[in-house]
């Protein structure tokens, strides 16, 4: 985007710090603002183009820490980076696929205009996606298997599908750092190869993802790292 | 097709379908947003809460809609503080929030109606006098479906992600609770005029009943948003021409035309899945 007085949050694409890691977390405390902090002295690095999972049973901490390295908490104590930047400096290099719960999705929106979204981080304001857009959008969806349905209201897909279309958004936006929540809770076999054929094509791009689930056996693709959370803190990692 | 056109050739029946279609249109683009966000008890609570700007309006020979609008923008904003998400954490709920504001303003224009106004005057403002609507209150009523129209248009897809995501709209630096305030402010203008045209009472039908017929139509938002105004301002056409030759009130003529339409979308609909 050139016009950077039009972008959200004002802010623009800034060039990453060369040779910081894709994520560095610092002696991290976090939680909702009035409340007591949820994670507690939390630091670990993860390198540009690894693929680390974060497991931890309910209320462990995984979301919180996913969302405060998103922005969408405040960081209450210790230092993150992001490429090297504070959160938030840049919105285009995080995406952040949330888990199904969180989506109304009885809202009058199909398949591709969901996907879509995924491009507003680089339109912004005032402005309507351009060609350029629509291209990557057709790309994500053929790749997760939606562009039979990309017509299709989001109300009535399954919830396999509503899975992928979560992933197809994130990668629309073209990020380099994924956050995934539970990406593969309680979808359908097909969905899941589907979502695993597309994490590994991202990665072998050179993106950098972190994936919570309450059991790394659950996945069928590897990962370079397992971090387990406990009542807000990392207590270890295992390769 | 006398029937049709004669009615237009009083002044006070073309006022009344300015002001009637500027109402539709503001009611009906915000409406599909009030129904799909589930914020139908927000558009019920605003109207009623327009009664204390229109009753001193009334009494001190102020503009009606600025009266009410005053009134309501005061409601939107403290509705927005309420139910923000600190406040959640301090457990207020949004409705009770809704409901605290709704009641306590409307038992303020009740109370002020007895000590400033009259029983008669309430019954204008509680059924809508479409009739007899100012000519400045109609410019301003046109004013705020233009605003409506624009910043819906400006900021579409902003407020289309923030209100079916607003974690990932909040995620790419779109203050999704920012949107939620204006957006609040802009169902106040609408309100606000839906208040002339059907009455503080009937108010929320004119912004949910299009909206709900629009639904039954399409699943897709653009489509929608058309089908809705064209529903509200069908109700307004409609309801004015019964109104006017079978000598019905109004307001609540426009309503029962509204759901007119809601019924044979419903039928129509039921039809069309067997």
């Amino acid at each position: 985007m050139k016009d950077t007085a039009l972008s959200y949050g004002g802010r623009h694409l800034h060039a990453p710090d060369p040779g910081a890691p894709a994520l560095a977390l610092e002696g991290v405390v976090a939680g909702h603002s009035g409340a007591s902090p949820i994670l507690q002295d939390v630091s670990f690095a993860l390198p540009v183009g690894k693929r680390f999972a974060l497991v931890g049973p309910n209320g462990s901490g995984k979301s919180t820490l996913l969302k405060t390295v998103a922005g969408l908490l405040p960081v209450r104590g210790g230092n993150i980076r992001v490429f090297g930047l504070r959160v938030g400096a840049c919105h285009h290099r995080t995406s952040y696929v949330p888990q199904r719960q969180s989506i109304n999705w009885d809202f009058p929106v199909d398949v591709r205009r969901f996907t879509l979204a995924g491009r507003f981080v680089h339109t912004g304001w005032l402005r309507r996606p351009a060609a350029e857009c629509q291209r990557v959008v057709d790309e994500v969806l053929a790749s997760l298997g939606l562009t039979e349905i990309a017509r299709r209201p989001i109300g009535e897909l399954s919830g396999g599908q509503q899975q992928r279309l979560l992933l197809a958004r994130a990668a629309a936006q073209e990020s380099d750092l994924l956050l995934l929540d539970e990406p593969l809770n309680a979808v359908d076999a097909a969905s899941r190869v589907l979502v695993g054929a597309l994490l590994d094509r991202l990665q072998r791009a050179g993106k950098s993802m972190i994936v919570s689930t309450h059991d790394v056996g659950t996945h069928d693709f590897p990962f370079d790292e397992v971090l387990s959370i406990e009542d807000g803190t990392v207590v270890g990692g295992t390769r | 097709m006398n029937w049709l056109f004669e009615p237009w050739s009083h002044g006070f029946m073309r006022d009344a379908l300015a002001a009637g279609l500027a109402a539709g249109v503001a009611c009906g683009v915000l409406g599909v947003f009030v129904v799909f966000r589930r914020m139908a008890f927000v558009g019920e609570a605003m109207s009623h809460t327009t009664l204390p700007g229109l009753v001193i309006a009334q009494a001190k020979g102020f503009s009606l809609m600025a009266g009410a609008l005053a009134s309501n923008l005061v409601t939107a904003l403290g509705i927005a503080m309420l139910s923000s998400q600190t406040s959640r954490r301090r457990g207020i709920r949004d409705d009770a929030a809704i409901g605290v504001v709704f009641t306590g303003m409307f038992a303020l224009g009740v109370v002020l109606t007895a000590r400033i106004g009259s029983w008669r005057d309430l019954s204008h403002l509680l059924l809508g006098n479409l009739l007899s609507v100012a000519q400045g209150d109609l410019v301003l009523m046109v004013c705020a479906a233009l605003a409506v129209l624009v910043i819906i248009g400006s900021l579409f897809k902003e407020m289309e992600l923030a209100s079916y995501d607003s974690t990932y709209a909040d995620l790419i630096g779109i203050r999704s609770q920012r949107l939620h305030a204006l957006l609040l402010v802009l169902i106040a203008l609408a309100v606000v005029s839906g208040v002339q045209v059907v009455g503080v009472v009937l108010t929320s039908a004119l912004l949910v009943t299009p909206a709900a017929t629009a639904a039954l139509l399409t699943r897709r938002m653009v489509p929608m948003l058309w089908l809705s105004v064209a529903a509200a301002t069908t109700a307004v056409v409609g309801g004015l021409l019964l109104s006017y030759h079978a000598s019905l009130p109004s307001g609540a003529t426009i309503v029962l035309m509204a759901v007119l339409l809601f019924i044979a979308a419903w039928v129509g609909r039921r039809t069309q899945l067997g």
